[in-house]
């Protein structure tokens, strides 16, 4: 275990800085969320959630794929990916949470399924990352629901902060590269104050309303009754359809793709979308979805059911309660958890 | 850097047969004029006019054909009315193959073949027929049953009057939804023909078309004694990746670009009923 107090974190930054882009929670106009970090910056890493996830950093919210030039009938297909580690361009991810963390090990078993998704692989393997464990979880927090540790995250490094030092432990090959990048900075000790934090965090958590949350019946084999169920024109009846819920989504991954006509030609892009929005599944002759409820059913099926039966049981939620926060009807997984989860909700 | 999927191959028009008053047939090479790539019955591409959009389209031609590929598009949306518009020698841009294929090469081999369209449904049907009698020994016998609103709306009749009537161990049944001149072929619903037909249940059946005309038509089959596991037939949602990325197409634990377009009855009995 290596350690480095508290007031020396900038230098930290600024170290890493010298070589690689470092993201990192940072407060802008009263909101914490992953930035650039540069001098002077206020960083946040106090903050237990940051507004948005840190998926942009591989999924941005929106990214060019491609552009068409077009002369007369030709059409040419310039590609304007770029392999950040052949430009030798690497960056850092500093902060992330278990929730977050384990939110990128879902996004993974989608974008670098076969075909692999190359804008997603080559931010991904440029990128080495620092998790942050959580020495103060607060209510609306669930990720022990999902066998996430929050004191000890996984990462290419794993970080833990006290009032005094922030302590650092390498995990990975990236992770002992980033260490070497750093050492003058560091010094050894804190197993102790680690261990300390881990358990202290642990009593907090066991005291959460929503750590024992019961998924026992959303099984795949579960899945046609699940989806009848008739609770849920109750539970999405206030449903806007506002989508809040799937831009804060650590695992929300569903994009659209469109063209966008420019003076140079045509670029084509991607962007998030919503399964909440009722043209998501417009087609020229229907729409397979047309109530809010379909939307709002698909939306938690989805990561309660059909993409567990899709990846070995792996939920695509990972209880980190951004849309417990920020739902503006008051709606939100744990919800749809109690109601149907299983009896021991009750 | 590896290949992306999801950037396409430029494709240029070199035919277009207009079908029906609203289909038209568009075949697509590649600008060095060879086929684009390699796929298989049933199988799907993603068709594009850069600035106006993407669509998936079954690819109508059979992977037997070695020079070029089809797409019989039936105008009915933003990209498939420019689509329409476009003359021969435009380029517009292709990706694929995705989806799974109809199993000619598993389920199929040495059996005896129903193929029931309505509609533009024939175009992921016509792959298939053509595969299938490309390798006509591999096969048993062929029974086609094909049905439109009007004899107009008949997609690809030329090839089906001048061709597959005469393939030996073959039987073609056209109907149209109602009477009209020049017409002396059946009329009728084609679910109410499939069963007027008393067809032989122990085929292995393909259908296609629109929602409806599968639903009655396979209530019909399973009247007459057909069993599930051996009918299939393609499904079709709004798709934007076709690699099971985007979202779109997810329906249960499936997303119909990847584990479809075709399905086998009893998968979708399996299947969650919102598609």
């Amino acid at each position: 275990m290596l350690k480095i107090a508290k007031e020396r974190l900038n230098e930290l930054y600024a170290k890493i800085n010298e070589s690689m882009g470092l993201f990192i929670p940072v407060k802008k106009a009263g909101e914490v969320n992953y930035a650039v970090w540069s001098e002077g910056k206020e960083v946040s890493l106090e903050t237990l959630k940051t507004v948005k996830s840190p998926k942009n950093m591989f999924f941005p919210q929106t990214e060019n794929m491609m552009k068409f030039k077009q002369e007369g009938k030709n059409i040419e297909v310039v590609d304007v990916r770029r392999d950040y580690v052949e430009e030798g361009k690497l960056f850092v991810l500093f902060g992330v949470k278990a929730c977050d963390y384990k939110a990128i090990e879902v996004l993974d078993k989608v974008f670098l399924a076969e075909p692999i998704d190359t804008y997603y692989q080559n931010r991904r393997n440029a990128t080495t990352i620092v998790t942050l464990a959580c020495s103060r979880p607060e209510e609306s927090c669930f990720c022990r629901v999902f066998d996430i540790d929050a004191t000890a995250p996984q990462g290419d490094v794993t970080t833990w902060l006290d009032n005094e030092y922030l302590y650092w432990q390498a995990n990975t090959e990236k992770g002992e590269a980033l260490t070497a990048l750093v050492k003058d900075l560091l010094e050894e000790g804190g197993e102790k104050e680690v261990e300390a934090q881990k358990e202290a965090t642990k009593v907090i958590i066991d005291k959460l309303p929503f750590s024992n949350l019961d998924l026992s019946k959303f099984q795949p084999e579960n899945l046609n009754e699940l989806f009848e169920a008739k609770e849920w024109e109750e539970m999405s009846e206030a449903c806007l359809g506002c989508g809040t819920c799937t831009f804060v989504c650590p695992t929300c991954q569903c994009f659209d793709i469109r063209d966008f006509k420019t003076h140079e030609g045509v670029i084509r892009y991607r962007c998030w979308d919503s399964c909440m929005y009722s043209d998501f599944t417009l087609m020229a002759h229907g729409n397979s979805r047309t109530t809010q409820m379909q939307r709002f059913r698909q939306r938690f099926m989805h990561k309660l059911v059909y993409y567990p039966s899709q990846n070995d049981g792996l939920y695509s939620c990972v209880g980190c309660g951004r849309c417990v926060n920020k739902c503006p009807q008051n709606l939100n997984i744990v919800k749809v958890i109690k109601t149907l989860g299983g009896k021991d909700n009750d | 850097m590896i290949n992306e999927t999801l950037i396409p191959k430029v494709g240029v028009i070199t035919d277009i047969r207009k079908d029906t008053p609203d289909v038209k047939t568009f075949r697509v090479v590649g600008t060095d004029g060879k086929k684009l790539f390699q796929h298989m019955p049933g199988q799907c591409a993603m068709v594009s006019i850069p600035g106006v959009g993407e669509c998936m389209f079954s690819i109508t031609s059979s992977p037997t054909n070695e020079e070029f590929m089809e797409f019989s598009i039936k105008k009915c949306g933003c990209v498939t009315e420019v689509l329409h518009a476009l003359e021969v020698g435009a380029q517009v841009t292709v990706r694929g193959p995705y989806g799974k294929n109809f199993p000619v090469e598993e389920d199929f081999k040495g059996k005896d073949l129903l193929f029931i369209a309505g509609g533009i449904g024939l175009a992921p049907l016509r792959s298939v027929i053509n595969y299938v009698r490309h390798y006509r020994a591999n096969y048993g016998k062929v029974v086609i049953v094909y049905g439109a609103r009007s004899k107009d709306d008949l997609v690809d009749i030329d090839e089906i009057q001048n061709e597959w009537v005469n393939e030996p161990n073959t039987e073609v049944y056209l109907t149209i939804d109602r009477p009209q001149d020049g017409w002396d072929g059946h009329v009728g619903f084609v679910p109410a023909y499939v069963k007027e037909l008393g067809l032989d249940p122990n085929m292995t059946a393909v259908l296609c078309g629109p929602p409806i005309m599968i639903k009655f038509t396979l209530q019909g089959l399973l009247e007459l004694g057909f069993d599930k596991s051996r009918v299939y037939t393609t499904l079709e949602l709004r798709m934007k990746c076709g690699v099971g990325k985007c979202g779109r197409c997810n329906v249960g634990d499936k997303f119909v670009c990847k584990d479809g377009p075709v399905f086998r009855m009893t998968e979708l009995d399996e299947l969650p009923d919102e598609y």
